[in-house]
């Protein structure tokens, strides 16, 4: 970890903390409501606001986690900075692939 | 020439007479069992029997084994007086200074378990290989660079300035390497530089006659600086001169964050 990595971890942490809390209210409100597949996907087909707060999401939580992830390999794994870079570089990638996909499959037309 | 156990038979008698004439000075109701570890990074404990004194320290029972029981036993110790940082070790498996550590303050059942400090080479049983933990405080520039001459006029430091209290807060170090051997952090991430060093680096970046903070800031902001360390605040725990490494590392966190934030690093 340097000072580098040590800025965006805490950033993209410090972003995550509203998104997180409207999440988990959104959860709550879909489920308490009652509210179906077709209910949801009515709501965010189309919305650039919804679309602008999970692509938000899913890239800090790509970015978060992945800086996460290289400092646990290279403390608990043979990797060093370099290998543990690549490793979480990809894994990073892979979130914001399946992230994206998610985001995209709720908000479009 | 004796062999031990007729050595220990002998140490017996003269530690009994001694206890017979100096009651408060000496308990001789029991022994003390004690594991020392023997060899270098292969090893193995060894076991001896002490003299159970009220009143002495880790090291006086170190000191024994070695003049009474085993001359070849090595470890390392000064001042005796907790000033000079060298007789640190593993006692019960914990790091601690043993010449200010009472026994009755450590010892289980009547045992005490003393190996070298941990996360260092060890040279020969009780002696770890200090080299690591002194380099790293070279890597985080923790010499003093001065950034006037004898010829300027002396810097004015008032005691109560904010540099000048936080760098007091953390001036006390002796070096002796329990820090560095409690911090699991230096544990699993051997590039770390460990809380001594940071801590160093603090007390010279909030020092305002020092002239090298750009490049001490670069230093402990690079890999394995103070960003790895987690916060586990062993080194707090476990500092006998009461410093707090943990916040020493919090403010370089702060400062090296707003300096790469600013552009200076």
């Amino acid at each position: 970890m340097n000072v580098h990595l040590y800025v965006w971890q805490r950033l993209t942490a410090a972003l995550m903390v509203p998104l997180v809390l409207v999440h988990v209210a959104v959860i709550f409100y879909a489920t308490r409501k009652g509210m179906t597949a077709a209910d949801i996907l009515a709501r965010t087909r189309g919305s650039i606001a919804w679309a602008s707060f999970y692509g938000t999401f899913v890239v800090a939580v790509a970015i978060h986690a992945a800086i996460g992830v290289r400092n646990v390999l290279t403390e608990w794994s043979p990797l060093k900075d370099r290998g543990a870079g690549i490793f979480a570089s990809a894994f990073g990638a892979l979130l914001l692939l399946l992230g994206a996909r998610a985001v995209v499959a709720v908000v479009l037309p | 020439m004796l062999d031990s156990s007729e050595r220990w038979a002998k140490e017996t008698t003269e530690v009994t007479t001694e206890g017979a004439t100096k009651d408060s000075m000496s308990d001789t109701r029991s022994d003390l069992t004690v594991s020392l570890w023997r060899g270098a990074q292969q090893g193995r404990y060894e076991s001896y029997k002490v003299p159970w004194r009220e009143n002495q320290t880790v090291l006086d029972v170190v000191t024994f084994v070695q003049r009474h029981l085993d001359p070849t036993l090595s470890y390392r110790f000064a001042c005796r007086v907790g000033m000079c940082g060298s007789c640190a070790m593993t006692v019960n498996g914990r790091p601690r200074w043993t010449c200010r550590t009472h026994v009755s303050s450590v010892v289980k059942d009547g045992r005490l378990e003393i190996g070298p400090l941990e996360n260092l080479p060890i040279i020969k049983d009780l002696a770890a290989d200090m080299r690591p933990f002194f380099e790293k405080w070279q890597r985080a520039k923790g010499a003093f660079v001065p950034a006037r001459t004898r010829n300027h006029e002396i810097e004015r430091i008032r005691p109560d300035s904010t540099a000048r209290i936080a760098a007091d807060a953390a001036i006390e170090c002796i070096n002796c390497g329990i820090c560095y051997a409690a911090c699991d952090t230096v544990r699993w991430n051997s590039d770390y530089l460990g809380p001594a060093a940071l801590n160093r680096a603090w007390t010279l970046v909030n020092d305002v006659r020092d002239g090298a903070n750009a490049e001490r800031l670069q230093a402990v902001a690079a890999s394995g600086g103070c960003h790895a360390c987690h916060s586990h605040q062993s080194c707090q725990e476990l500092c006998p001169q009461r410093l707090n490494p943990t916040a020493s590392i919090a403010g370089l966190k702060r400062r090296t964050m707003w300096a790469y934030l600013k552009g200076e690093i």
